[in-house]
């Protein structure tokens, strides 16, 4: 018997994940130390991934502008408000969805599949949006993209999961189909609800297209606009300076390496134990499609 | 006759009144969800028909002036349509053509890991690029690009190449968009797979041992084949998504240097429908787009059902 581990397929195969682990990992690693540096390393270009001339000036700076304050509330509350509904909206239709005695069940899940494939697209849905106000407003940012067709799928797959008795059960105690959701789904689904909620929360977090579309007003935008503002037009514009530096001459690269890092971070700390969950859901959309 | 005709009706009203009474509840419940797909899906749908018209911003979508087909005419007509067409297109098969067999790859590979540690390590790294924002992601690629002080310029210029004006040349920018796309999924997307792995009977590996067959000749005998149905419907959405290139990545990599091959269908719709306020025209390419879309994938669909027996409906 050949000793399995130095064959050359454990050899190679080993040698190709630790490349896609330094991939992912190093350029988080070194907008760090970037970040973390001192300005005659960051310009000689001399760091990598660990900080030279440690110094936490430039997270004073990005943390001492009001912008990243406001852009963070903002974010918070469409993040929070926004997955709040979702779930609302989400659990309720997956929950009627899920019940096999629901009447209309098959046409009322035809018209949420059909738009898997076929929408109005970008500027009939604007139109919509500003018919009803919504523009620059927080529910222009929570409600056009309340339900996630994909994530109510999802969702209908863990109810469908759960024993027809307990349900039954619930019914012989006098509980009516909303006490059932109430009393006995929803407590019995909280993994999923959390599931969901992470995935809802990701998506708000990370939301740009929504702000691009519906906010006019600097004061409601959220971090990934404030993010996009900074880095990506701030370098086209304004050449080595960037605005929240003011008058002080400070290297954009390190600036823009701590606002990354700044608006990241939430995530890059939830990340790891937040990780299974969103794992365990994805795998039974997955398996059960 | 009238009789039939009297009957009818009064069946139906308590037929319908039963059903209201036993769904009452479940149909409450479904309402906001429903109300959801009415206003935030359908009636964008029937919003299109400002494809039709003249829209103007004071008389509203009913009131404008039909104009029959005549932005369709206009974008076929344009000089843009045929490099966005290919632009769109291009980008797209290259995504599928090289961010598809990515992830089988590494779910293969990590199947085949023995050490659960190593692998669980892998895999959560693998994952995480997925949860950063476009516009992180963005900027990164960006910056790492960047001809002065960039990551990449760096190491190239360790070895004497460089300095690249990387996203100023646009026969590089597919290049770059396909590969950080593939690094921002890849992790994420093996899931399916890997769960199509754990699928597989563990008898039909110890069999293939039994005959002598080799790592490799397992991986092909018994893993492929045990989630080939996985492959090939994540191949039939991803043909039907070949069109649909994620706006934000593309909108927010793109610079006026690169348009030649950074400009795709849905980047120009927003360009012309929504910064400069042609919504008729922009709605109209959007709405073209979509129908040659729902075409990729019936077309798709209706192959792997001959083919494969596997197929989305």
């Amino acid at each position: 018997m050949r000793s399995p581990r130095l064959s050359w397929f454990n050899v190679v195969s080993t040698f190709i994940l630790l490349v896609v682990v330094v991939v992912t990992l190093y350029p988080f690693l070194h907008m760090l130390a970037v970040s973390l540096s001192s300005d005659v390393h960051v310009m000689k270009n001399t760091v990598s991934f660990w900080p030279k001339g440690f110094n936490l000036n430039m997270y004073k700076l990005v943390l001492g502008d009001s912008q990243i304050w406001v852009a963070y509330k903002n974010t918070l509350i469409y993040t929070v408000l926004g997955t709040f509904i979702s779930l609302v909206v989400t659990s309720t239709g997956a929950y009627a969805l899920s019940r096999s005695d629901m009447a209309l069940r098959k046409s009322f899940t035809l018209l949420i599949v059909v738009t898997m494939f076929f929408s109005g697209g970008m500027i009939p849905t604007f139109l919509v949006v500003r018919s009803l106000d919504l523009v620059d407003t927080v529910w222009g940012m929570v409600l056009p993209g309340a339900v996630s067709t994909w994530n109510l799928i999802l969702m209908r797959t863990f109810f469908s999961g759960i024993p027809k008795e307990l349900e039954e059960s619930g019914r012989i105690d006098g509980l009516n189909d909303i006490g059932i959701f109430i009393r006995i789904i929803v407590p019995l689904s909280k993994a999923s609800f959390a599931t969901i909620a992470l995935f809802y929360a990701v998506g708000m977090w990370n939301n740009f297209i929504y702000p691009l579309l519906y906010l006019r007003s600097p004061d409601l935008f959220p971090l990934q606009v404030l993010l996009r503002n900074l880095v990506l037009a701030g370098s086209a514009s304004s050449g080595d300076v960037t605005s929240i530096g003011g008058d002080n001459m400070v290297i954009e690269e390190s600036l823009k390496y701590a606002t990354i890092m700044v608006s990241t971070l939430p995530i890059l700390i939830v990340y790891p134990f937040v990780q299974k969950y969103f794992v365990k859901g994805a795998m039974i959309g997955a398996v059960k499609g | 006759m009238r009789k039939k005709v009297h009957r009818r009706p009064q069946r139906h009203k308590t037929g319908i009144l039963r059903t209201w009474n036993k769904n009452k509840a479940l149909w409450l419940l479904f309402l906001p969800c429903l109300l959801y797909y009415l206003i935030f899906r359908y009636a964008p749908m029937f919003g299109l028909v400002v494809t039709f018209k003249d829209y103007n911003l004071f008389k509203g979508i009913w009131a404008s002036d039909w104009v029959g087909l005549k932005y369709y005419r206009m974008f076929i007509e344009n000089p843009d349509f045929w490099p966005l067409m290919k632009n769109t297109f291009l980008l797209g098969l290259y995504k599928l053509f090289f961010g598809f067999p990515a992830p089988i790859l590494l779910a293969i590979l990590l199947n085949e890991v023995r050490k659960a540690a190593f692998k669980r390590v892998v895999q959560t790294v693998s994952y995480l690029p997925h949860f950063i924002s476009n516009v992180i992601v963005a900027s990164m690629v960006i910056m790492f690009l960047s001809p002065t002080g960039g990551l990449i310029n760096n190491l190239l210029g360790a070895i004497g190449i460089g300095p690249i004006n990387f996203m100023n040349e646009p026969g590089l920018f597919r290049g770059i968009y396909v590969l950080s796309e593939i690094w921002q999924h890849i992790g994420w997307e093996t899931i399916i797979y890997l769960a199509a792995l754990t699928a597989i009977d563990p008898q039909l590996y110890e069999a293939a041992d039994m005959d002598g067959a080799s790592r490799m000749r397992k991986i092909w005998h018994v893993t492929l084949p045990g989630i080939s149905p996985a492959i090939v419907i994540t191949l039939i959405l991803n043909i039907g998504k070949v069109l649909e290139i994620g706006f934000e990545k593309v909108f927010l990599m793109q610079n006026p240097a690169i348009y030649d091959t950074a400009d795709i269908i849905s980047t120009y719709v927003y360009r012309v429908g929504m910064v400069q306020g042609n919504f008729s025209y922009g709605a109209s390419i959007d709405l073209f787009m979509g129908v040659i879309s729902l075409i990729f994938i019936y077309t798709a669909n209706y192959i792997s059902r001959r083919v494969s027996e596997t197929s989305l409906w």
